[in-house]
């Protein structure tokens, strides 16, 4: 029953990538556009999601390690010239400095204690952006000289091309034994320890595998935009809409993530002729998601499957 | 001068913290519930409040009445709509209830304010004085109305220990925060506490947002930041402990006070952040916590 439906899984995951890849013939350069920042924002869930759904952390904070790449990329191509390549390179290095730094309170804090330190790792952040404004452009942000291409196709080619490796990446991993480990070490540290998993060292990759891809996800959305900001990649409400998205399309599946960023990200846009208002319909949505359905889209589909 | 300027302003800044942060640790101790909607129940005082003793005409005393019935109201909202059915639910793991209420109540939290955007638009409101003039006291010239804050947020302070430390009702809500299983054995119902303690909260956070409104202005735009100020102090003072959320509540007050003063006004929230860090590092359950 179980290989039924992971296999069911696989081949819904195989049709919609085919789907996306299609998707370029028929849609215009405006909903290609909407759906390039979707997918970037996917993989931001699906990190997410391989620390609190596997590993049971509470990250309040996915925006500290994304703007981490996301800066980082963008000052060394705006100060330093740096090419593209180079830039990605460095901006996975230093999210993977950065969730080393978020992995060791991981360690000691639990529950609400660690959100509360990822929380203000962000608000650092911040505010370290903004006071070395001569660097990083304040509140206003700074612009990159290159960017991935002009070309709507080929930017969602390469977004796409990004979410599917990741996915792929992020699926493998969580349904290895290291999954299985994470999952055990976040319920009950003690008795993972007990049966001689070694915790520290399977929480510490997963902070590592999360934050690479977050930074990644960060340089290359900063390259498909041109410009690098607070409030594009680092702003609270940026690492809210991740955990909505996560968690609506299911935690716990790593695919829903991705799937709960797509559709948070089109219905925003669907939804701006409401203005304003937008926001609280989407809010009202997820809520209600939560309330109604708590193992999110995919949990739920995938339940009534085997239900069968 | 400065330093009499700092420790002034600081007092009512701090006492304003102390009063934000003390319902939502109750909320916490009482039925372990983190309430990330905390902020903007706070902006709903402040708003209705203002709209009240303004548009409506009712004047400053019993536009704040209204502003804090408000959020009592809205606190209950929370209450059914948001937290019961997360806790109730079946399908809700319990390990997971914790994580469940966290995201709820951040939507939720989030739809009060995008909603009062909405009706009030996002500009900063500000409440007329609650009393009028300026105390010189020992050379610095204060608005009496900021003394009153302080004194109000002290009055309802002492009110809470006296009900919590002093009457039956209160002392079961003490007794539900260290032992509700113990407490149900004894005959009392739980609901009716949390009818209680839900109450008192909303009563702590809408005098808070009506207070604030008054010193300092309010926009919808500060939810979030008093939800993250409020979480920071009740964790610094460890969750669940009212006397550690008032040192805390100083500690924060004055440290951000003495920042935007001594150094620079930009810089004001840092220090505290990063002494939360080290806080919460070295000593995770917080200065007086006890779990």
């Amino acid at each position: 029953m179980h290989s039924l439906v992971r296999s069911r899984l696989f081949w819904i995951s195989i049709g919609a990538a085919v789907v996306a890849s299609l998707l370029p013939l028929w849609l215009s350069a405006y909903l290609l556009s909407v759906l390039t920042g979707a997918y970037y924002f996917g993989v931001f869930a699906m990190s997410w999601d391989l620390l609190f759904g596997f590993a049971g952390e509470v990250n309040f904070g996915p925006t500290f390690l994304i703007g981490l790449g996301a800066y980082s990329a963008a000052i060394l191509n705006n100060q330093y010239h740096l090419p593209i390549p180079l830039c990605l390179v460095a901006a996975a290095c230093t999210a993977l400095f950065g969730g080393v730094l978020l992995a060791v309170p991981a360690l000691r804090l639990r529950g609400p204690y660690f959100g509360l330190v990822t929380l203000v790792a962000v608000l650092l952040l911040q505010n370290a952006i903004v006071i070395f404004a001569k660097f990083t452009g304040g509140e206003i942000g700074m612009t990159v000289f290159d960017v991935l291409s002009i070309d709507a196709t080929t930017n969602y080619y390469y977004a796409l091309g990004f979410l599917v490796v990741s996915a792929v990446l992020l699926t493998r991993i969580a349904n290895s034994a290291i999954g299985l480990i994470l999952q055990a070490s976040g319920q009950d540290p003690v008795e993972a320890a007990v049966l001689g998993f070694n915790v520290t060292k399977h929480k510490v990759a997963a902070f590592c595998i999360s934050a690479l891809l977050s930074g990644l996800a960060g340089a290359m959305l900063i390259f498909y935009m041109g410009a690098a900001s607070v409030d594009t990649v680092i702003d609270i409400s940026i690492g809210v809409q991740i955990i909505i998205a996560a968690i609506l399309g299911g935690r716990r599946t790593i695919v829903g993530a991705a799937i709960g960023a797509v559709f948070l990200i089109v219905a925003t846009e669907f939804l701006r002729p409401l203005g304003q208002l937008n926001t609280f319909v989407v809010s009202a949505v997820a809520l209600a998601v939560i309330l109604l359905l708590p193992d999110g889209i995919l949990g739920f589909a995938l339940r009534a499957g085997t239900r069968e | 001068m400065q330093g009499l300027q700092i420790l002034i302003d600081g007092f009512t800044i701090s006492s304003l913290y102390a009063l934000g942060a003390i319902g939502f640790t109750l909320i916490f101790g009482v039925s372990g519930v983190l309430n990330l909607s905390h902020g903007a129940i706070m902006v709903v005082a402040a708003l209705v409040g203002w709209y009240a003793a303004g548009d409506l005409g009712l004047g400053t005393y019993f536009g704040s009445v209204a502003g804090v019935a408000s959020a009592v109201a809205l606190a209950y909202l929370t209450y059914f709509i948001v937290v019961r059915p997360i806790q109730r639910s079946r399908t809700i793991s319990k390990e997971e209830t914790e994580i469940f209420v966290l995201t709820g109540t951040l939507l939720w939290g989030i739809m009060i304010q995008v909603g009062m955007a909405y009706l009030f638009s996002d500009n900063p409101v500000t409440m007329r004085p609650l009393i009028a003039g300026v105390t010189d006291i020992l050379g610095v010239r204060t608005p009496s109305n900021e003394m009153l804050i302080a004194l109000v947020c002290w009055l309802a302070i002492a009110l809470l220990w006296l009900f919590v430390n002093r009457t039956g009702a209160g002392k079961a809500l003490l007794a539900a925060s260290i032992n509700p299983r113990g407490l149900t054995l004894l005959g009392y119902e739980l609901s009716h506490i949390y009818w209680l303690v839900w109450g008192i909260y909303g009563v702590l956070a809408g005098i808070a947002g009506v207070l604030l409104a008054s010193f300092l202005g309010v926009s919808t735009g500060n939810a979030g930041q008093l939800t993250a100020s409020a979480f920071s102090i009740v964790v610094l003072g460890g969750l669940g402990s009212v006397s550690g959320s008032l040192i805390a509540a100083y500690v924060v007050g004055y440290l951000e006070t003495a920042t935007a003063y001594l150094i620079a006004p930009t810089l004001r929230p840092i220090p505290a952040l990063i002494l939360l860090v080290m806080v919460v590092y070295a000593r995770p359950q917080g200065l007086l916590g006890r779990r």
